[in-house]
């Protein structure tokens, strides 16, 4: 499977450290400019405005005109390649970057959108929103993840809900959306992203290797119906 | 002129733009000669007005991040709390999350709504001495989404300055989303003509939230914006059962301790992880009133107190100038 990562968060960009991928420089071809791979069977491509800055400490203070145009030509000017899926991460909100998405993939079929959540109802409270602007905008929701769901503890395996329980679940009833799964709380996950490790690779045996696996074959499958 | 006035379309860059006028989607608007001509780039007369209106608010905070989801508004709302706690002082929250605003259920506050007078919009009260305001309360539903561009997001935040009847107040804390954009932008640039004590920025111990919040240092250094210091959310978790320590979020590039020591800003304390603070937010209360003895009410108190003295330092400065 090929795959392609699109980062629209121009603000906070954390998929270029996530997947190890530094800063390379970004060339130009003749059909726009050439993604990032991760690897050399080009399976994962990236495009992020992380791989477009010298410095990486350095703020991104665009105002939405600015915002919208980069992220049309990340849409058009990028030579994905055949790709099976092309995921797009997004800035939380329901604003310039979300519709500029929109807006430049509309030529195309967007399949749907994932929508994350923590257990709690402040976070739940706004994702809400986030399915009212799915609905308004035509895009179906392919489920409801919950994320930081509980956290066992490595030495006593005592449960502990500390963003408290069931929000996830809750709001896909609610809403009528599919509620895909929980992911625990895994200092082992939180560890891998920061150093840029694959986590399914390294921890199989872990619970939360079990969780995201079981999402992303029930998301799968969807896609696939 | 309005940023975005009425006769505009869709995709109007905002008449206070550098694209004003300019750009494709300007053709056959009304006003394009006039975006182009600069004319509508003339100083925002709103900031002067929002300049008068704030001079009886004696401390401005706000409260940053580049990050999304570290406790920003959890913090805000605590921060307020604390600050009223104190019944002579008046204290209010401004939430300018326009699309996600989380302030009112966690000061308890959902369902309420708004109300105009003679004076202008009306925050709604928690204490006597405690108002908010938020666009949730101009929502009529929790389902109501805000799909609003930069340019209209900004011409809210100005309303949210200008057209409150906020009171004569000791503090007023604006609680921001994570980012450097329209928000950021505006809510800086509208209170331009008053004196910002400065910005608290919130950080978990993660390199992933690190590595925006240094963007968000940076955006300060840039419009000059002074920063109190740096608090380190979800620091460590406790376990109710056994008590040993885990660290959630590990802070693999050395957390918010390191980043201030290079940056040489202040640490204003860490707060650990506490599955009670989560759900006095759900419930709309103060978790510093509910578990007082708890290790991260007390942290909060000391980085509360840290701010104090840093805007009674900020008014000896003023006043002795």
């Amino acid at each position: 499977e090929a795959v392609g990562i699109l980062d629209v968060d121009l603000c906070g960009p954390s998929i270029p450290r996530m997947l190890s991928a530094g800063r390379p420089d970004v060339h130009q071809c003749d059909s726009g400019w050439v993604p990032v791979y991760t690897d050399a069977q080009k399976s994962l491509a990236l495009m992020s405005i992380g791989f477009l800055m010298e410095d990486p400490d350095e703020a991104v203070v665009w105002r939405g005109p600015k915002k919208t145009a980069l992220i049309g030509q990340f849409v058009s000017d990028v030579a994905w390649g055949e790709l099976d899926v092309l995921l797009v991460d997004t800035p939380p909100g329901t604003s310039d970057e979300h519709l500029a998405v929109l807006e430049n993939l509309k030529k195309h079929r967007v399949d749907g959108a994932v929508l994350v959540t923590t257990p709690q109802a402040v976070s739940t409270g706004d994702v809400r929103r986030e399915i009212t602007f799915c609905k308004k905008t035509g895009v179906r929701i392919l489920g409801i993840i919950e994320n930081m769901s509980g956290f066992v503890c490595p030495h006593c395996s005592e449960c502990s809900n500390i963003f408290s329980k069931g929000g996830g679940e809750d709001l896909a009833k609610l809403t009528g959306s599919v509620f895909l799964g929980s992911v625990p709380l895994d200092p082992q996950l939180s560890t891998s992203m920061e150093e840029g490790k694959d986590f399914m690779q390294s921890f199989p045996e872990s619970a939360t290797f079990s969780a995201i696996s079981s999402i992303c074959a029930t998301l799968l499958k969807s896609l696939n119906d | 002129m309005a940023d975005v006035p009425d006769n505009a379309p869709e995709h109007c860059p905002g008449t206070q733009s550098e694209q004003a006028g300019k750009v494709s989607s300007c053709e056959g608007c009304p006003n394009q000669k006039l975006c182009a001509s600069g004319a509508t780039k003339a100083p925002d007369p709103a900031i002067a007005e929002i300049g008068e209106k704030l001079a009886t608010v004696k401390h401005k905070i706000l409260v940053l991040s580049g990050k999304g989801g570290v406790g920003k508004s959890t913090f805000s709302a605590h921060l307020a709390h604390a600050l009223a706690s104190d019944s002579t002082k008046e204290v209010a929250l401004l939430d300018v999350d326009i699309c996600g605003p989380s302030v009112p259920r966690i000061m308890g506050l959902e369902g309420e709504q708004v109300h105009q007078s003679g004076s202008g919009w009306s925050p709604v009260y928690v204490e006597d001495n405690l108002s908010v305001m938020s666009i949730g309360f101009l929502l009529s539903s929790p389902d109501d989404a805000v799909i609003w561009r930069g340019p209209k997001k900004n011409g809210m935040i100005k309303q949210f300055l200008r057209d409150v009847d906020w009171g004569d107040l000791d503090y007023l804390i604006v609680d921001t989303p994570p980012g450097t954009s329209d928000e950021h932008l505006s809510i800086v640039q509208y209170l331009s003509a008053t004196n910002v004590d400065g910005a608290v920025i919130i950080t978990t111990p993660q390199e992933v939230s690190l590595q925006d919040v240094r963007k968000e240092i940076r955006f300060c250094q840039k419009v000059k914006l002074p920063i109190i210091g740096v608090v380190e959310n979800m620091s460590g978790f406790v376990c109710p059962k056994c008590k040993n320590t885990s660290q959630i979020f590990p802070p693999t590039s050395g957390g918010a301790e390191k980043m201030c020591a290079d940056l040489d800003l202040p640490l204003l304390g860490k707060v650990p992880l506490d599955p009670r603070i989560a759900r006095s937010c759900d419930e709309g209360r103060s978790f510093l009133n509910e578990i007082p003895d708890s290790p991260a009410a007390q942290a909060y108190q000391r980085i509360v107190q840290s701010i104090q003295e840093y805007c009674s330092n900020n008014e000896t400065a003023q006043s002795t100038t």
